[in-house]
This record gives C-alpha cells, structure tokens and sequence, in this order.
C-alpha cells in the first residue's frame, strides 16, 4: 500500500512545488505576452489531467488491492467509456492546439514598417549591424569576412557603406517598436534567446532566419546562445538594452559605420618607437618582459590585442579592480597615450620587435597540461599562436608566471568582470574550469614547450 | 481490406477465432523469403527515396548546377550512360531467362541465364567505374558541384546493393550445385529475380533524376513543396 | 539464409553442446537475446557514470578539474547516444525482442538464426567502434547526440576528427546490426506464428515491438542516409550539408549545402525512434498490468489500434523539434497540429492501463510496482511533451533544461521502468529462478522517487530559462543564486539513483544461484512463453510439438472458469462456447 501513498504524496509534492517554487519565468519585457497565456492554459489542462489521472490511479490501486476471496472483473473492453474518454481528450487537445495555432500566426508574421537589425552569431561571439541612414542592409557574403572585414561587407554594393557595425556584444534597442532581427551566421548553427523577450530562433549559416519582437521594458537583459555551437557555447553571451528613443539615438550615432571602419589608417611604427621608451623601462628595450617588474612579454602579442587591452586600461575596464595590484600600475601608464592614433602607432611599432623565448619559472607536468590545453587550443590554436576572428590572444613564448597570474585574476573575476570586457567574460568562464594550482601550472609548463 | 477487418476481431470471442486455429499455414520457407524480400525492397526504396529528397531539396540552392543542359556537362549527351543502362537490362533480361528456365526444368538455360546476368551485372558495374573515371577526367570531381556529389554518392550505393544481390545469388547458386538439386533453385531464383528488376527500376529512376535539365528538377522539387 | 528453423519437426535443431556454440557461436534466440541485454547494460552502465560526471559539473561547478568544457560535452554526447540507442534500443528490440518474439509466438526460434546472429555481432562491433573512440586523438564527438553540422565536422568541437568519424561509422555499422535484427521479427511474427495464433490473439508485447520494429526499418534508413552524406562531407569535402563558411578566422572551402537539411533526415528518423523504444514499452508493460493485476487488457483492440496509430503518425511529425531551427516558421502549423493529435491515442493507452487496474485483482510484485510507476513517470512526460509540441509554447522552452526534463520523463525514465518490470517479471523464465523480492522492492523505491527527485525540479529550471547543453552558467541576470541549490538537490539525487542500481545488479547476479527455483509459470500468466515444457526454455522452445493456440492472451478471471487464468493453449471449454453466444446475440 506504500505505493497508494506514495502516488498521493507524490501529486501533493508536485503541486505544492509548483506553487511554492521560485523559480518561475523571468518576467517579461516584450509583447509576447500571449505566449505566456498560452503557457498557462496548456499548465491547466495539463495539470487537471495529472491530478485526475495519478488519483484515480492510486484510488483503484487502493481500492482493488489483492484479496483472494474475490476475483478481477471480466470486461474486455467498453466502447461508450472509451468513446467519451476519447472525445474528452480530444476536446482538451484542441484547448491548447488552438491559441498556440492563433498566437504562432502573430510570430510567423512580421507588422509592416518593424526595424530591421541584423544579429551575426560567430564562435563565440555576438556582433550587429544596423542599415544606417538608407534604411537598407548592404549584402553580405561569407568570402568576404577577414581581419580587416569581419561582417563580410561586400565592397561592391554602395548600400553598405553607412551601415552601422556594432562590434560589441551589447545590441540596444528602442521601446515600444516593432524588431525584426534578422539573424545570420558566420559559422555554425546559433541561437539568438533573450528570457525575458520569449522568442528564440536559430542562426543558421548559409540562411538568414528571422525572429521578430517589440520591447516594452527598459533595462539590460542577457543574450543567451541556446544551439551547441562548440566547445565555448556556454561563454556566447551578450546583452541587450532597451532604452528610450532618445537614449538609443546617441547610443547608435557613437557607432561606427562601415565607411568609418575602412578610413582607420594603419599605425605608423616610427611614431610608435618614441611613446614606446616610456614602456620600454618595464616591458624593456625588445618587449621581452621583466618578471621583476611584473611587466609581461608584449614582442609576443598581437597589434589587435594590445590595442584592445590599452584601450581597456584606459577606460578603467581592466586595471580598475582594487585587487589588480599590478593592472593598477598600467592604467595610468596607459592613459599617457592620448588617443587612437598613438595607441594605433605604438602597437605598430611593437609589432616589429622580435620576440625571444622566455624561461620557464613554473614546475608542471607538460603531459597532463597537453590535456587541459585541448579546450584553450580551440580560441587560442593548437600551436597556441593565438587567433584574431576569435579574439583570442598568442599563448606560446609568454611569461608563464604572467599567463598564472591572469588566469588567477580570470577566475577570481579580478579582470574580465567588468561589462565592456567581452572577451574577459569569456575568459572568466573558461578559468573557472582549472580550480587547483596544480592544474595550472602543468598546463602552463605544456604551453612552454609550444 | 483485409487487415482492417483482422483488427476488427474481437479475439475474446472463440468461435470466430476458433476457425482460424484450422488455417494455419504451416511453416513456409518460401513465404517468409517472400516476406523478407519485400521488406528489404522497402527498406531499399525508402533509402534511395530519401536520397532523391535530400537531391531535390539541395537542387534549390543557388549553387546548385544540373549535370545536364549545357552542351559543357557531361550528361547533355546520355549515351555513355544508355549504354550501361542497357547491360543493366541484359542482367535484369539474363536472370528473367535462368528463372523461366528452373520453371521449365531445363537446366542448361538456367545456368547460362544466372551466368549471363552475373556477367552482364559485373559488365555494369566495371562500366559505371569507367564512368567516373570519365568525370574525373573531365573536372568533375565529387566535392566538385553538388550534382556531381549527388552523381558519385547514388551509383556508389546503387552499386553496393548490385555487389549485395550478387554475393547473395552466388550464395544461392553454391547450395544448388552443392545439394545437386535445381528444383530447390526456383523458389530464391525468383526472389533474386524480383531485386535485379527492382535495381534495374532505382537505377532507371536515378538516371533520369541525374540526367534532367534544370527545369525538369526544379519542377520536381517544386511539387515536393521546395 | 536457406536453413529456415521454422521446421515443425524438433530433430531438425540440434542442440548445440560445446561452450562455444553454446553461448558464442550460437543461433538460439535466447542466446542471443541474452547477449545484446548484456552488451546493452555494459554501455548503458558507461552512459550512467557519464551522466554523473555530467551531474558532477552541474551540481558543483568549479569543483572538478578533470571535467573541462570538452570533456563535458563529449559526456553530454556520448551518454545521450549510447541511451538512446545503444541501450534502449538494442535492449528492447534486440534483447526483449529476441527473446519473446518466438516464445510468445510460438515458434521454435527466429526465422533466420544465422541472421539473427551476425545481427548481434555487428551490433557488438558498432559497440567496440563507438568505445574506440574514446581512445583516439582528440576522443569522442562532442557535438551533442544530434550530431548537428556544421560544428559536428568542425574545429571548435571536441572531437571534430577521428571522434565524429567512427560515430558515424559506428552508427552505420548498428543500422545494419537492427536491420538484419528487425528483418527477423518481422518475419517471425507475420509467418512464424504457431497454430491458432491471429495477429488480434497475439499478447500486446509482439504489437508493440512489432511496429516499432517496422518504424525501426524504415526511419534508420534516414539516419543511414544522413550519416553517410556527412562523412563525406567530413573526408571527401563535399557540401551536402555544409555551406560557404568561416570557422574559427578560416575561410573553408564548402559552399551552398544546408545544415537545416540534415536536422530534417535526422528527426526523419529521431522522432519515429522515440517510439521505437516507447511502442515496445507500451506493450510489455500491459501485459505486465494485465497478469500482475489479473483482469484482462481493458481496451485490446483500441490497445492494438492505438500503437499502430501511434506507429503511423510518428512519421508525420518530425518538424516538431526544429520549431526554432530556421525552418519556414510556417511548417509550424502542419507539425503542431499532428503532433497534439498524437497525444488522442496515447492518452487512450494512459486510460486503459488504469482501466485496467480499476476492479482488478492487483498484486503489488516488484514488476507490478515498476509498471505502476510507469504510468505515473509516462503520464508526467506525456503531458510536458504537450508543451513542446504547441509550437508556440516551445518557443520560450525549446533548448532550455525543461526539454532535457521531459525527454528524460518519458523516453529515459519510462522505458526504463518498463525494463526494469519486463527484467523483474521474465527473470522466472529466463533463469528459473526468482530474484530476491526484498532488495527487488528497495531498487524500485530508490529508482521511482530518486528520478521523479531529479526531473520534476529540472522543469523547473527549464521554465526560468536555463539552457541545456551549457558547461557552467556563470552569472546571468535571470536566473537566482538558489537555481544553483536546484542543480546540486538533482545531483546528488541523480548520484544516489545512478548507485542504487547496483542493487539490481547485485540482485540480477546473487538470485542466479541463490533465488528460489521458479518452477512453471510462477505469475499465472496466460501468454505462450510461460507454457514451455521446460524451464528456462531449452533450444527449439517446445519440445515436440508446438502449442496449439485456442484463445487470446488475457484470458484472466473468466466468470466460471477453474482458476483465474487460462492459458492460451488451453481448448475452448463447454460453458465459455455458451457465455460466448450469450454475448454474440447482445
């Protein structure tokens, strides 16, 4: 008789959890309310069928329990009871099959005159384009996408040149319109979700699928990639902001515009060579480092890269946290370089500098770390020579003790926790799979053999 | 319909079922072959229908470029493709031969009709290998155009079901001359019979898929609802 | 294939006497069918422990170094594989298949036995090829169970080499192993049926697995066809699949093929294949009901109807999981509609069992218990699953852990319950002895409450928006701190189920040598394989002659009759002749 109880528990538990539960539906910030109604009904009908069903269930297995003195009744089947229970459900089918009918209708079409935003889903990052003053997207093609090109902008079509490219993975969007995203990737399958906006859709490579919503709640919501899209599927975040209309105007006049993007002129190194003395007193003459400073190899790094950190010291992304001792020292530092161009110019420079390989300060097991650095080679290379579509910096010939300290501050969320810090948030994620020092060190003495 | 009223039955009652229990058919070799063959044939349709699916689907994609139509592709002149199709036939022609000859108890029409469609069947394939050969020197390679990816993948499979029916009818073959008994060879003779027939079909299917001009495919695809 | 052993005549089957022809080299049925079980439960034990170290990162997160975002995924992959196919349906076609199919029946063993044998032995090798693959460069595929392209193929996921090749290899390999299988009960049912046995006589286990087989036959292809165009995709650098593309800063050389297309081949084939595994669960656990509560299947026919029904509509319904996969949204409409059709004919099984129940005779056995929290587990899974096929209330719950919950409900749970009963009540036979009831019912409790412990949360989790498939969440803005309290309460519920199944285990083995000795038919059931003259069965099943059948296979507690079941080979007595034309003329 255990089990009689157990099925009545059991149906009392489900719905008391139901009701106490706090986890429920993050509350809505779009128009797609109707969704949720839906939702509602299909829990109803769904619940009652449940309740009935589980409690009719215990009460026959109660009430018909074995006894010897009576026998089972003989029915082989009972066409009216089946007919009922048949229409019933029948009917209670249709309840549900049919505001989800009326409500995907609403979905599938788009209301005349929605704005037209363009999500591009990459591994393992979003970026959006938006048409800019024609009201047209320029094309697209994926053989077009490179280092200086990463939207794939057709040079051919003049309809792309003042479309907005917003290389962050923050989207803004105005309230109260109509959206049409339309969504588009460079690679593999994607998946655009917010929660709070209800309607999630596919990026499919080789389509441009759509997805349309009107945002009624200001505020920052997370953009979530919900189609395994590879091994930093979780880290594919970006947000969201509703703003008011006037907010998001001088949000998108600050973006720049395709045209904008091609007019960048290349650093001059000879320039660069005279910002970079200042530099030189920690990170020395070559760039190679100076564990004593605390100053990292930069011979090693990219131009892209030390230009998107010095712009992250300068407007206090990284380098501002109170335990960032050493990150503390840089912003100052960085803030010296007055502007693009000089940033621009010094990067250049010590892009010509040779790097040397440095010496391993760090005890590990190269063995054991070849296993911890599958996951890292797929942004940073199998050579760990770094890989500019993903944003992921070269590894192989820097300082161990430096790449220890940042992947500690990484997992402590020291760097990489501040919102404009995209590839931080990534990094932030990734760290936290190497809990032990141990770990660590035995994957950085595998990248000294690199 | 006969199986609508076998579900209809209402087997707690005996004595309609009480009739049946006379009926049964006592174990039947032949028939469970027979039954086997058709669900093979199933399987086999429903693969090479799934194959054709997945090419009209494809076909509407703007990279995509029919192997026939321009005087360049090499099927805008089927005749090499004809002529296999005729050894084909021979086989299918051959094996149709060796099955009425069992019927008649003539054992010699029987063993120069499997011969023939064995040779014929062995003829098709070399020629189809040709074939490819033939592309390949003409730039058609397999990762080349999706059409010639669609060519390559259904002659490959086609042929590996050929290869199959033949290890099979060999396989008949050796029990008969083992056992020294062509009586025995009527019954899975008319079964090879039947597969030879139904891949001569799916390769004649396949030809005209493969040889159509555009309009033809993409009319095709769009009565799939591409 | 010409030595058919339909003969009617024992001498013709020898028995086999060495070891070797015995258990390895053997054509028996039962052997076989011991043998994929055994094969099934091995990598259904790995799939266990990868779903814990799974749960071990959900629950505790930045706790364990040895799980790192690829070997998570890998986790995910392969023990969604190796459930879905590997155990479930080789243990229920291939193993319950093969070794009821004949025996209820009554046949003397399959109708091809050589067949039926090199179908275990590629099953064996599609098993040893998929384990190869944790050992190669780069280790297995971790590109979820659904093998989407392009990243299947791709750089970025795990395993994208060597992992995702002998997949595919080993996936090929077991549509073969099924085929050559499924050919065999097919056959067997439609033409090895013993005297008297109708198709409307037959138990509804043989239904059931007998349309699942057919579903099998003929959705695997689409599996096959898939399979083969993304290898070569993979080797030969074909586009069927994949189009112009940039993976990781590369241009790649594919241009023009469509990943939306495979996702249709494969659902061609994943939907048929949940019932697959679910049409041979629905029949084995009515007849379980049936005997254990000792009234007959209230409903048979509408029972039969319903999993052909079933059977049919699942080919029509397919779509239902890309509703967010960039298809034409409009597809949507068609796929909704069918899919909530669907759900008539299940709910009409749902009924009959408890109607089945309702003024029956019920023995609470350990098989009864597990087919009860069937219907509860099934009924649970069946009702989320109205969720996910309305397309529009999909959309806010498609990829979220309320899917996982579901799947896991009524394809993971259920049949396993089934399996579990089915194991409980044909141990009798198939080892003569019976299992030891107590630990029987402590494995039941841990496994019925520890599940409903982990999935009934999991919805929950679903419903805030937690996506599945992700290695770790991080912080997000909507979901709570105590979310993270859930996932460790499923955890360790999931760790304590995983371990409690080494009760059964434990049980299955001590119970071989030290169970009381079954004897005849220890449940009193009507169906043909309790009536052998020898139990276990020996080779060739009966004996001299085969049974003749008079009746259908829920003959329980006849107003009249002697005892409250009478086996199908029993002949047609005097006063059943009268009660029968009582009823005719009503």
């Amino acid at each position: 008789m255990k089990i009689v109880v157990a099925l009545v528990l059991l149906v009392i538990i489900s719905l008391v959890f139901h009701w106490l539960s706090p986890w429920w539906m993050t509350p809505i910030a779009s128009n797609w309310g109707t969704i949720d109604t839906t939702i509602d009904v299909t829990l109803w009908i769904t619940g009652f069928v449940f309740v009935a069903v589980n409690l009719f269930m215990a009460w026959a297995i109660f009430r018909y329990r074995h006894d010897p003195s009576r026998r089972a009744h003989y029915e082989p089947e009972n066409k009216k009871l089946e007919t009922w229970l048949t229409v019933i459900t029948t009917v209670g089918v249709a309840a549900m099959l049919a505001p989800g009918l009326i409500v995907w209708a609403d979905f599938v079409e788009v209301p005349e005159g929605a704005d037209e935003v363009e999500v591009v889903g990459t591994q393992w990052q979003w970026s959006y384009r938006f048409p800019g003053a024609d009201g047209v997207l320029g094309e697209v093609d994926s053989r077009f996408v490179g280092e200086d090109n990463p939207f794939g902008m057709s040079p051919g079509d003049p309809a792309g040149t003042d479309d907005v490219l917003v290389s962050s993975n923050e989207l803004h969007l105005p309230i109260d319109r109509p959206v049409k995203l339309l969504l588009r990737s460079k690679d593999v399958l994607h998946n655009f979700a917010v929660p709070q906006f209800r309607v999630k859709m596919d990026l499919v490579p080789g389509l441009v699928t759509y997805v349309w919503l009107t945002p009624t709640v200001t505020g920052k919501f997370d953009i979530l990639c919900m189609e395994l899209c590879g091994i930093a599927h979780y880290t594919m975040r970006g947000y969201v902001v509703v703003d008011q209309q006037p907010d998001f105007d001088r949000w998108l006049a600050q973006q720049p515009t395709w045209a904008d993007m091609q007019a960048i002129p290349a650093g001059d190194p000879v320039a660069g060579r005279a910002s970079y003395a200042t530099c030189a007193a920690c990170h020395g003459q070559q760039g190679e480092g100076n564990m004593a400073m605390n100053a990292p190899a930069l011979a090693v790094l990219p131009d892209w890269y030390i230009t998107r950190q010095l712009e992250h010291f300068k407007h206090g992304i990284r380098g501002a946290s109170e335990a960032d001792e050493f990150g503390r020292q840089m912003a100052p530092m960085a803030n010296m370089l007055s502007d693009a161009t000089a940033i621009r110019n010094v990067t250049a420079f010590i892009a010509t500098l040779e790097p040397n390989s440095p010496t391993a300060t760090l005890d590990g097991d190269p063995q054991k770390g070849a296993a911890y650095y599958t996951t890292c080679g797929a942004c940073h290379g199998a050579q760990a020579q770094g890989n500019y579509a993903l944003q992921a910096p070269r590894l192989a010939g820097q300082d161990d003790w430096y790449l220890k300290r940042q992947l500690e501050n990484f997992r402590l969320g020291v760097r990489g926790a501040h919102d404009g810090d995209t590839y931080g948030h990534q990094m932030v994620l990734m760290a936290r799979s190497l809990q032990n020092e141990q770990s660590v060190n035995d994957l950085l003495a595998y990248l000294n053999t690199l | 319909m006969n199986i609508l009223r076998t579900l209809r039955d209402k087997p707690w009652l005996h004595p309609t079922a009480a009739a049946t229990a006379a009926q049964y058919p006592g174990p039947d070799t032949t028939a469970a072959m027979r039954i086997l063959l058709r669900f093979i044939l199933a399987i086999v349709g429903v693969l090479f229908f799934l194959f054709i699916i997945t090419f009209l689907a494809r076909s509407q994609y703007p990279d995509f470029e029919a192997l026939a139509g321009q005087p360049w592709q090499p099927f805008t002149d089927p005749s090499r493709l004809w002529f296999n199709t005729a050894l084909l036939a021979c086989a299918s022609l051959a094996i149709q031969c060796g099955l009425g000859g069992t019927r008649a108890g003539k054992l010699n029409v029987t063993v120069a009709g499997i011969s023939a469609a064995v040779f014929f069947t062995i003829l098709f394939l070399v020629a189809q290998f040709d074939l490819w050969m033939h592309l390949q020197s003409m730039g058609f390679y397999i990762a080349g155009s999706p059409a010639a990816s669609y060519f390559y993948l259904l002659t490959a499979i086609h042929g590996l079901h050929l290869i199959g029916g033949l290890v099979v009818l060999s396989n008949v073959v050796f029990r008969v001359w083992y056992d020294n008994n062509p009586q025995s060879l009527t019954a899975p003779l008319r079964l090879c019979t039947t597969y030879w027939h139904f891949l001569l079909g799916v390769w004649l299917v396949l030809f005209a898929l493969l040889t159509s001009r555009p309009e033809t495919i993409n009319a095709l695809a769009a009565m799939c609802g591409f | 294939m010409q030595n058919v052993a339909i003969a009617d005549q024992p001498d013709h089957l020898h028995d086999p006497q060495t070891f070797i022809t015995k258990y390895v080299y053997s054509q028996d049925h039962k052997v076989i069918a011991i043998q994929y079980g055994l094969t099934a439960v091995f990598v259904g034990l790995i799939a266990l422990v990868l779903s814990g170290l799974m749960r071990l990162q959900l629950g505790f997160p930045d706790t364990f170094d040895f799980i790192d975002p690829s070997a998570y995924l890998q986790f995910v992959t392969m023990h969604g594989m190796i459930m879905v196919i590997y155990l479930l349906t080789a243990l229920l076609l291939g193993g319950f298949g093969n070794y009821l199919i004949p025996l209820m029946v009554g046949a003397r063993d399959m109708v091809f036995p050589f067949m039926n044998m090199l179908s275990y032995w590629f099953y064996l090798l599609s098993v040893i090829v998929l384990l190869a693959s944790f050992f190669v460069p780069g280790g297995p595929t971790g590109a979820g169970w659904t093998l989407y392209p392009p990243q299947a193929i791709l750089g970025g996921t795990p395993g994208y080499d060597w992992g995702i090749i002998l997949m595919l290899a080993s996936l090929a390999i077991f549509i073969v192993a099924f085929t050559m299988g499924g050919l065999n009960y097919v056959t067997t049912v439609l033409q090895a049926r013993t005297h008297g046995m109708t198709l409307m006589r037959m138990p509804l286990t043989i239904w059931g697995i007998f349309t699942a087989t057919v579903l099998g036959l003929l959705a695997f292809p689409a599996l096959l066809v898939s399979a083969i165009m993304m290898m070569l995709d993979k080797t030969l650098g074909t586009s069927f699949f994949m189009p112009a593309l940039v993976s990781l800063g590369e241009n790649l050389d594919y241009s023009g093929g469509s990943p939306v297309l495979f996702q249709h081949l494969f659902w061609f084939f994943g939907h048929p294949e949940v019932y697959i595994v679910a049409l041979p669960a629905f029949g084995m656990v009515s007849d379980v009901l049936a005997t254990h509560a000792r009234k007959n299947i209230f409903g048979y026919r509408m029972m039969v109807w319903a999993i052909v029904g079933i059977g049919g509509l699942s080919f029509f319904v397919w779509a239902h999981h890309m509703y967010v996969s960039g298809m034409d949204p409009k597809f949507g409409f068609f796929f909704a509609t069918t899919t909530l059709i669907i759900a008539v004919p299940t709910a009409i099984k749902v009924y009959n069992w408890i109607l089945t129940l309702y003024r029956g005779n019920i023995h609470l056995t350990v098989p009864m218990l597990f087919a009860i929290g069937f219907i509860f587990t099934f009924t649970h899974g069946g009702l989320t699953g109205l969720f996910l096929g309305n397309v529009t209330v999909d959309l806010p719950l498609s990829d979220t852990y309320f899917v996982v919950a579901h799947f896991h409900m009524v394809m993971g749970v259920s049949p396993i319950m089934v399996l579990f009963a089915a194991i409980y009540h044909w141990y009798p036979l198939m080892t003569g002895r019976m299992f030891n009831e107590r630990l029987g019912k402590i494995h039941f409790w841990f496994t019925f409450l520890g599940t409903y412990a982990i999935y009934l949360p999991m919805h929950y989790l679903g419903f805030l928006g937690v996506p599945r498939r992700y290695f770790a969440m991080g912080s997000t803005d909507f979901i709570p701190e105590s979310a993270q309290s859930l996932n460790a309460s499923i955890t360790i519920s999931a760790l304590i189920v995983g371990l409690s199944q080494l009760i059964f285990l434990y049980n299955v083995f001590w119970s071989l040598r030290h169970g009381k000795p079954a004897g005849h038919n220890p449940w009193g059931a009507t169906s043909l394989e309790w009536q052998t003259p020898d139990v276990p069965p020996r080779h060739g099943n009966w004996g001299h002659d085969l049974p003749k059948v008079y009746r259908w296979a829920y003959d329980y507690s006849v107003p009249g009759a002697k005892d409250d079941f009478i086996p199908q080979n029993h002949p047609i007595s005097a006063f059943e002749q009268t009660a029968d034309q009582h009823e005719g003329h009503k």
